[in-house]
Order: C-alpha cells, then sequence, then structure tokens
C-alpha cells in the first residue's frame, strides 16, 4: 500500500498550485493588456493627428470649408486651401486605378487559371518578391525612365506630371492585386469550373461567369489593398509629381498631392503651418475610410 | 480574344517588372564593392552606405523587439483566451484599421507624440517606435493564422494531462505554431526595410554613423530617396536600391524556407 502523503506535503501542493492559479490569472491579464494596445494605438493616433489638425479650425478661427475649397496654399501669408491638392489626389489614384486593376486582375486570372504550372510557378514568387520591394524605387525609376520618357515623347516642358505619377502609382499596385486576386482566385473549389465546363460553357466562359464571380470578395480586397497602397504612397510620389501648387486640368499637368504635401514641408513648418499639415493628414485619413467603406459596400452587394 | 487579353496582360505585368529590376541592377551595379558597402559616408563621390545599413539595422531590432511579444501575445488572447464579444470585435476593428493608415499618417503621428510630446528628438528611436506600431498588426495577423493551424487535439491532449492553460500554450501551441510566426517576424522586417515616409518624418535625415539610438540618421530608403531628391544621382540611389532588393529577396527566401523547414520537422 502506497504511504499517504504526509501533512507537510499536501501543504506544498496547495502552495504550488495556488501559484499556478495566481500566474495563470497574470498571465490572462497580461495578454488582454498587449491586445488592448492595439486599441490604444490607434485612439492615440486618432487623437493625436485630429488634436493637432482640427486646432487652426477651433481656436484659430480658420474657416473648414476655405481649407478644402481653397485655391491658395501660401503658408507664409496664412493662406492654406488644399483644394487643387485633393483634386490632384483623387485623379492620381483613380488614374492608377484605372490602368493598374485591369492588367493586375487579367494577370491574376492567368496565372491562376490558363498559364501551364511550370511558367506560374515561375512568374508568382518572382511578383510576390515584387510586392515587396520599397516603394521608394519606384519612384526612383519613375524619376530616371518614364519622367524623361513623357517629356521627350509627350513634348513637356518637365516630365514630372500627373500623368508619371499615374504610371507609377498603377506600375507600384500591380504586384499587391495579382499577388491578392490569385489567392483568391485559386481558393476558388474545382468543382465550380467542372460544373461550368460540364454544362458546356467554355473555359473563358467558365472563367469570367462562374470563376472570377466567385472569387469577388477576394477581388475586392485585392482593389482595396492597391488602392490603399497608391493614396496613402509618398516619397515615390514626390519624385515624378513636380509638386507644383496648380489645380490639375490636364494629365501633363505637374500636381502636388496631399501625401506630398505633408512630407514636403513637415521639415520646416511649425505653429498653425504645421497644424495645417495634421489638417491635411485628416484629409487624407477620411478619404482612405470613405474608399475602404464604399468597396466594401460594393463587395458585399456583389456577393448576393 | 479574351485569352489573348490575358495573356498579354501578364507579359506587360512580368516586363514592366523585369524592367524596373533589371533598370535598377544595370543603373547600380557599378557602385557595389566592399568600400561602397562596408565604408563610412562621405558628401564627395557616391560615399559609402554601412552608416544607413547600421540604421536600418538597428530599426528592425528595436521596432521588432517590442512589437514581437506585444503581437505575439496579443494574437494568444484573441485565438486562446478571449470570449466572442464586443471587446474582440473592437480589438480586431483596431488591428485591421491600422493597417490601413498610410505610412505618411504614422509618420505625422510619430512626429507629434514620439518625437515632441515624449521628447525623444527626430531619432533612431522614435522612428522604431513608430514603426512598433506599423507592423504591430502584421505580427498579430500572421500569429493569428498559424494559431489556427493547431489542431485542437494538441490542446485537449495537453489539457488532459492535467496541464494548465499557461503550461500548453508555452510548451505545446506556441511551439507548433512557431514556423507560422517566425515567417511572420520576417515579413515584418522586409515591411520595415521599405518603409521610408514615416521613418523619413521620424528619424530625420543625418548622414552620419549614429552615435546611439537617440541620435537622428537615415535608413536605406530614406538615402535612396534624399540622393535621388537632392541631386539627381540615380547610379547612387540604384546602388541603394540593389541592396534593399537583395535584403528583400533574403528575408522572402528564408520566410518560405522556414515554414516549409519547421513544418516538415513538426509533423
Amino acid at each position: 500500500m502506497p504511504s499517504p502523503l504526509s501533512e507537510k506535503q499536501i501543504v506544498d501542493i496547495g502552495k504550488s498550485n495556488k501559484r499556478k492559479y495566481i500566474l495563470e490569472k497574470f498571465s490572462a491579464r497580461l495578454f488582454l493588456f498587449c491586445a488592448l494596445l492595439s486599441v490604444i494605438s490607434l485612439l492615440l493616433i486618432i487623437g493625436f493627428v485630429f488634436y493637432k489638425g482640427a486646432h487652426p479650425f477651433i481656436a484659430e478661427g480658420y474657416s473648414f470649408i476655405d481649407f478644402i475649397f481653397g485655391m491658395d496654399w501660401v503658408p507664409s501669408e496664412g493662406k492654406f486651401g488644399i483644394f487643387p491638392m485633393i483634386v490632384a489626389s483623387i485623379f492620381a489614384t483613380f488614374g492608377a486605378l484605372i490602368i493598374g486593376v485591369p492588367i493586375g486582375l487579367f494577370t491574376a486570372i492567368f496565372l491562376a487559371e490558363i498559364a501551364p504550372k511550370t511558367i506560374a510557378k515561375l512568374i508568382s514568387p518572382a511578383v510576390q518578391l515584387l510586392a515587396g520591394i520599397p516603394s521608394v524605387l519606384y519612384g526612383v525609376f519613375g524619376l530616371a525612365i518614364i519622367v524623361p520618357f513623357l517629356q521627350n515623347n509627350l513634348g513637356l516642358a518637365k516630365g514630372q506630371s500627373l500623368l508619371a505619377v499615374i504610371i507609377v502609382l498603377a506600375i507600384m499596385m500591380l504586384p499587391t492585386i495579382v499577388t491578392v486576386a490569385e489567392t483568391a482566385i485559386r481558393a476558388v473549389p474545382k468543382t465550380y469550373r467542372e460544373g461550368s465546363l460540364a454544362l458546356g460553357a467554355s473555359q473563358i466562359g467558365t472563367i469570367f461567369k462562374v470563376v472570377v464571380p466567385a472569387a469577388k470578395s477576394g477581388i475586392m480586397a485585392a482593389i482595396v489593398l492597391g488602392l490603399g497602397r497608391a493614396i496613402g504612397e509618398t516619397m515615390a510620389v514626390i519624385l515624378v509629381a513636380g509638386n507644383s501648387l496648380i489645380l490639375p486640368t490636364s494629365l501633363t499637368d505637374s500636381v502636388r498631392p496631399l501625401t506630398t504635401n505633408i512630407a514636403l514641408e513637415m521639415g520646416y513648418a511649425f505653429g498653425t503651418h504645421q497644424e495645417m499639415l495634421f489638417a491635411t493628414g485628416i484629409v487624407l485619413f477620411s478619404f482612405i475610410l470613405l474608399l475602404n467603406f464604399v468597396l466594401a459596400k460594393i463587395g458585399s452587394k456583389g456577393g448576393k | 480574344m479574351l485569352r489573348g487579353l490575358l495573356w498579354f496582360s501578364a507579359f506587360l505585368t512580368v516586363a514592366v517588372l523585369v524592367i524596373i529590376v533589371g533598370y535598377i541592377f544595370y543603373k547600380g551595379f557599378r557602385l557595389i564593392n566592399f568600400d561602397f558597402i562596408f565604408g563610412d559616408y562621405s558628401p564627395v563621390g557616391h560615399g559609402g552606405i554601412w552608416p544607413m545599413i547600421v540604421t536600418t539595422i538597428y530599426t528592425i531590432v528595436i521596432s521588432l523587439l517590442i512589437a514581437t511579444p506585444i503581437g505575439i501575445l496579443s494574437a494568444v488572447y484573441l485565438q486562446e483566451y478571449a470570449k466572442q464579444g464586443r471587446l474582440v470585435r473592437m480589438i480586431r476593428f483596431a488591428t485591421e484599421s491600422l493597417t490601413g493608415i498610410p505610412s505618411i499618417i504614422y509618420g505625422l503621428f510619430g512626429a507629434v507624440f514620439f518625437v515632441t510630446t515624449l521628447k525623444l528628438g527626430m531619432s533612431i528611436i522614435a522612428a522604431s517606435l513608430t514603426l512598433t506600431i506599423i507592423v504591430l498588426p502584421v505580427i498579430i495577423r500572421t500569429t493569428e493564422e498559424a494559431l489556427k493551424t493547431v489542431p485542437p487535439a494538441y490542446r485537449e491532449g495537453s489539457l488532459a494531462l492535467g496541464t494548465t492553460k499557461l503550461q500548453t500554450l508555452y510548451k505545446v501551441i506556441l511551439p507548433s505554431a512557431m514556423p507560422g510566426i517566425l515567417s511572420g517576424i520576417i515579413l515584418s522586417m522586409g515591411r520595415i526595410v521599405g518603409e521610408s515616409a514615416a521613418i523619413f518624418l521620424t528619424a530625420g535625415t543625418v548622414a552620419a554613423m549614429p552615435d546611439s539610438i537617440f541620435s537622428s540618421a537615415r535608413t536605406l530608403t530614406v538615402h535612396s530617396y534624399l540622393v535621388t531628391q537632392e541631386s539627381g544621382d540615380i547610379e547612387l540611389a540604384a546602388a541603394v536600391g540593389i541592396v534593399l532588393i537583395v535584403i528583400i529577396l533574403v528575408l522572402n527566401l528564408s520566410a518560405t524556407f522556414i515554414s516549409k523547414k519547421l513544418n516538415k520537422a513538426d509533423y
């Protein structure tokens, strides 16, 4: 018969159990705290950017309407209008979408559905790698090749233009769109294709009528990610935009989107000028929220 | 017709990307040598880029030292501890929103919070703290995905042996999820290396070897940007670009390798 535990041993077990329970409780709290840090960070970011950016309109009597629709940005004279920049940002982003999305999607469809296996195996990882290349390098390439190309072929005085920005952003969003959309298309169950083909549909018909609609939410996610990359891009855009403060009326105008305005002037701005750059940040922020919201709506509607 | 269009698009994508990488290598490879990589920076000529490499390494190490534990533990909370509800939805919403914020906004925040309010000044530490927030959602998401792949039987088996939840976590769950977590960390290194706007506004542009993490300095991406913008020295920018591309390539390959290798070893 095994000897029963002595009293001392029982106390020891009780103690070590107690320690375990305390540790368990403590660690659960610690994990919760870590998870809450993301929430805290988000609140801090929104709080600080909005506090700084709203200050001139609340405390210094600047008009928010004049800020949004104002045509002139002359910080030394206290004129802060960002309408040309808003227009530049919108044109640049949508221009890049118009070029980048179809090419990116078609490439993704090609890689997932049509390409011979050996080719797809070669290209897919390469495109994935390119999604990770620092965006600055796209700007360097744009300045070295695209800008002179536009300058010479369109007879411009200066190749740095809205068109250059659009091309660079379209190229930059390609790898993101291709990678995400390809994953989405590959995730469509094989039976969908087989069912459609069995009904006598052609391969191309199956792809566009069955596979692509089935992958819609993933494709939307790809577009949103590409869009986010385009509208938020800063350093690559500075290099090719020309940064003039005029309202763009043609593709060949030199432009200054919202992001570049912040990066160009943050270094030396102070006081109201600096706060106005934060206000520019708020406008950019709102744009991204709005676009994500709209695209999410489109995506969920199409899904039904 | 459509089939042709698909082939053409794919060809165009590949051609454009090959041209970009090819151009960067073609333009920059003449500058790549031992002195360029390991030499000190000098404003005359093309200068060495060792200070920028060191700065880049500093930012990677510091931000990952902070972001990795926080990110992993957050994911553990979300996957293993939390009851689904308001709180979890709020945390997920926050991490998703953080992913969507453009880096220039992070830069603005870093400039007012870390640089000014916390009085860190334009410095490597201010940039690293900003980068911590940028990569946090990446680490949380990849860790969550990795935790999801651990079969529930592992947890049940371990708990049935009388272990506590915490013991199960660090003896069973985390080791099985390790490959996924590691490749997530490596991917966030790539994100840090490629970041420019946020660093530009928080670490400044001083082109010298940083004395400490409290000095202002420039990373490789910022250097590449500045030499293009200020002096139009495309050759130098491309040479820095080659170094960046090689770093990204190595990181990607090791992420793939680790997840493959460890997965095989595990099961």
